[in-house]
């Protein structure tokens, strides 16, 4: 009878043990996927000043089109597009697009010439929260242009883990 | 690898403004994701997408881990002479997906 006594209080110490060595690790867990810092509005502009430098950034000619409230963030489409003739004379060189608030300020960059007849590119992108994107044309004068839209996201992206 | 989808007119005028749309599949991992032991996933991104015609670059694109998976673009180029529409799409490993397309002028 003592014996038995004796065994099922040993076999309660094991198990608390075991469940405060278990608890431990979920204690430990929360640091260990812990997530990377967003990129910010500064970072933004930093990485808009890599690209055109000094040179003033005009408000106008371009047109970014993105959905005002997006539900889900992981596809976002986009489209710009630039008022502009495309001839050998006058045309854009290219487009980039920069976001706020993904861990990386930049989306995506397109190069185009005069012979590309229309200055229009559409892709999907992913945004991790509500936030505001840019576009920035360069001209074939080295002017820049851009235009900006804000975007609401109900469903984020880039962060997610598979869980 | 996986196949990529492109949709080139068959047939234009000269001088015509065609649009092109492309397709490749791709998970396009931003390599800030972790899986479900918490180990980081490694990035595996496209990072540059070519399109020449007859031989000369019309477009060309770089892409960071914010473009969605399965990129997509839309873009327009002048048609001028019949020939084909070549696609790259190069990886962060290097590998590269290849696809084309020929255009008649009529």
């Amino acid at each position: 009878m003592d014996k038995t006594l004796q065994n099922t209080a040993a076999t309660r110490r094991k198990f608390l043990t075991a469940a405060a060595r278990l608890l431990g690790v979920f204690a430990i867990l929360p640091k260990v996927t812990m997530r990377r810092a967003a990129a910010t509005p500064d970072s933004m502009a930093a990485a808009i000043r890599a690209v055109v430098g000094e040179a003033p950034v005009g408000q106008g000619k371009v047109k970014l089109d993105l959905p005002p409230l997006v539900e889900n963030g992981n596809a976002v489409p986009v489209t710009v597009s630039v008022e502009t003739p495309m001839t050998e004379a006058e045309y854009v060189k290219s487009i980039y697009i920069f976001n706020e608030k993904n861990p990386q300020p930049n989306v995506a960059t397109f190069y185009l010439g005069p012979c590309a007849g229309r200055a229009q590119v559409s892709t999907r992108i992913r945004l991790a929260d509500s936030q505001k994107v840019v576009a920035i044309a360069q001209l074939s004068n080295n002017s820049f242009w851009s235009d900006s839209a804000d975007v609401m996201v109900t469903l984020a992206a880039c962060l997610e883990d598979l869980r | 690898m996986a196949p990529v989808r492109v949709n080139v007119p068959r047939k234009a005028r000269r001088g015509e403004v065609i649009e092109i749309k492309t397709l490749a599949s791709h998970p396009m991992e931003t390599g800030y994701r972790r899986d479900n032991v918490g180990n980081p996933i490694p990035r595996n991104i496209i990072c540059q997408f070519r399109c020449t015609y007859n031989g000369v670059e019309v477009f060309r694109a770089d892409f960071f881990p914010a473009v969605a998976a399965n990129p997509f673009l839309s873009f327009f180029t002048v048609a001028d002479e019949s020939g084909t529409v070549e696609f790259q799409w190069i990886d962060d490993h290097g590998n590269i997906q290849a696809a084309s397309a020929s255009i008649e002028i009529e």
